[in-house]
């Protein structure tokens, strides 16, 4: 089944605070295993207007490192599974995600 | 000529992120230990920005685990917003006069923090620079205080001015100079929470942490690590080293709400730590003399349970020392406009609304409902109207529906005329089923009215057919 996945980014990292970031990175993932990348440049930093973006994008997960109460609670009650408090490199992150073993609070640095 | 200033710098590597500092009081000392006793968030940063150490303060605002920090880049594990505006640390500046600005930082329990931060840079003595020192502190307070200065009957967030509730505030003072334990009673909604963040704020140890745990939130075996620790290894998961919100609370307020959720085997641990203050993580030997005050909060009658032996009587005693009881809303008359007013404030300032106040008839159903939800009910019933109103003035139609059905059980509130404001509400008995409490309704209303079915409708805010059809169906013959 095909997937869609939403990290906001800090230059090749999972970017450190959800609301402040503006780069974010859309990565479908194909039942093929074919990936299809697309960074997505915001015109100013909003969580809001992340959520809306995960919402409309329709993405099945966002990744992401520290995130407020209420854009959790909210994309999470949208049915899009939040992984937060992540922190690394985001070709790591998505090799974990790929694999299955990402979780939550996951330090690809200590790894 | 010998300088009076002794040298003081760290000489070695005891561990991955243990360094002693030498010279300092002519002894040798750990530097996370002295660090520890600081009651500020400090980190040593390295000249590329990553974390060298951190200490407890820091931990406990950011929430984030030390030893996964170390070697991290201080944006990741601060997740300040100061990172992306320009911090010299960040953009790589060697040589800036130390920073001392207002931020904040979204905590490991996704909470948005906001907090004092000063970044300084420092150098060796041969003025070479050597790496940064961060300080962390957690401004909520200043906050909230700056926000909340010109409330009058009003003690840490507190609003009364009843005499149970003045009472109380009285006490506040003289209990926060003591570090005897507290139990504070009473229903949900009453503000437990508030009174004892208020008793934390009002004692000397009110800069340092204040830490909260609901037992009734985690599962028992849980809860036994997230209050005392754990060492690495002490159980299948447990990968590092974790210090337990006691250890976390040290010098500050241990708050221990639902107390009575606690597992007994758990109250048996909590016992022996009330006696000897001191803690031992799951799995370790070596103990670590915790100087907290505890506060406990329950809605639970911990005297019952102790009767049905599901909460231990000598915890109880010792938790018992100083008893605090919240009064319900429903008790302490004015109180209820005087708080309804300031949620409205409140809800107006925090909505961008420009709400004058209450039409009459709202005034009174709020008045007359019995509030099982005690404050925060009253706040959540505010906040509702405050959404919904498009007018100057909140009316019925804003209040949530269940609150104008249950003026329907108070009609006496309608009759304001005949009853003075304030009599005591008629109760209805909960074993009387609607059909009954309905027809019971009509037939006062007629007696009131003389049997002037026009006037007994008006009297419970129905329509004359509503009236008809009802007097029908219960079969009363006028």
């Amino acid at each position: 089944m095909d997937k869609k996945i939403l990290i906001p980014l800090f230059n090749d990292d999972v970017a450190p605070r959800f609301d402040l970031a503006t780069d974010v990175l859309l990565v479908e993932i194909k039942s093929s295993s074919d990936y299809y990348e697309r960074v997505i440049i915001l015109p100013q930093a909003s969580a809001d207007d992340l959520c809306a973006l995960a919402t409309s994008a329709n993405a099945d997960a966002v990744i992401c490192g520290g995130i407020g109460d209420e854009h959790y609670q909210y994309l999470t009650w949208k049915g899009i599974t939040v992984f937060d408090d992540v922190i690394g490199p985001v070709k790591k992150v998505l090799e974990a995600h790929k694999n299955e073993t990402l979780s939550a609070g996951m330090n690809f640095y200590n790894v | 000529m010998t300088s009076r200033y002794k040298p003081c710098y760290l000489v070695g590597v005891k561990n991955e992120n243990t360094y002693l500092v030498s010279g300092l009081l002519n002894q040798q000392f750990l530097l996370p230990d002295l660090l520890n006793e600081v009651p500020v968030g400090i980190a040593v940063l390295d000249i590329n920005g990553n974390i060298e150490v951190v200490n407890r303060t820091w931990q406990t605002i950011t929430g984030a685990e030390p030893d996964s920090m170390i070697g991290l880049k201080c944006m990741l594990g601060l997740r300040c917003d100061y990172c992306f505006k320009g911090c010299p640390v960040m953009s790589n500046k060697a040589d800036f006069d130390p920073i001392s600005v207002d931020a904040d930082i979204i905590d490991r329990s996704r909470i948005k923090i906001p907090i004092r931060l000063t970044v300084a840079p420092i150098f060796s003595k041969d003025n070479k620079l050597s790496g940064f020192v961060e300080t962390i502190q957690d401004i909520r307070q200043v906050a909230e205080l700056s926000s909340t200065a010109s409330k009058a009957y009003s003690l840490g967030g507190l609003i009364g001015t009843s005499s149970q509730m003045v009472k109380v505030f009285s006490m506040i003072p003289s209990i926060a100079a003591t570090d005897s334990s507290v139990l504070i009673t009473g229903e949900t909604g009453t503000g437990k929470d508030v009174l004892a963040e208020a008793v934390h704020n009002a004692s000397d140890r009110a800069g340092s942490p204040f830490i909260k745990v609901n037992c009734g939130a985690l599962p028992e075996t849980l809860l036994e690590s997230e209050l005392f620790g754990h060492v690495k290894g002490a159980f299948t998961g447990a990968h590092e080293n974790r210090p337990g919100r006691i250890k976390l609370a040290h010098n500050g307020s241990f708050f221990l709400t639902e107390i009575g959720d606690l597992p007994l085997s758990l109250q048996v641990k909590l016992l022996s730590f009330l006696d000897d203050k001191e803690i031992h993580p799951l799995g370790s030997s070596v103990g670590f003399k915790a100087d907290v005050r505890v506060i406990v909060a329950t809605h639970r009658n911990l005297k019952q349970m102790v009767i049905d032996k599901t909460f231990r009587a000598d915890l109880l005693f010792r938790l018992n020392v100083i008893h605090l009881h919240l009064p319900p809303l429903r008790e302490r008359g004015e109180d209820i406009l005087l708080l309804k007013n300031h949620f409205l404030k409140e809800c107006c300032t925090k909505f961008h609304k420009k709400i004058k106040g209450f039409t009459k008839k709202t005034a009174k159903i709020i008045l007359a409902y019995h509030f099982p939800g005690n404050v925060r009910e009253l706040r959540n019933i505010v906040e509702y109207a405050v959404n919904f109103c498009d007018r100057e003035y909140i009316g019925i139609e804003h209040l949530p529906a269940y609150l104008t059905e249950q003026d329907i059980l108070r009609p006496i509130m309608e009759s304001a005329k005949i009853l003075p404001e304030h009599a005591p509400q008629k109760e209805y008995s909960p074993s009387e089923n609607w059909d009954h409490a309905e027809k019971r309704m009509i037939m006062d209303a007629l007696v009131k009215s003389s049997g002037r079915k026009g006037e007994a409708a008006k009297m419970l805010g129905w329509s004359r057919s509503t009236f008809w059809r009802k007097i029908n169906k219960h079969s009363i013959n006028g």
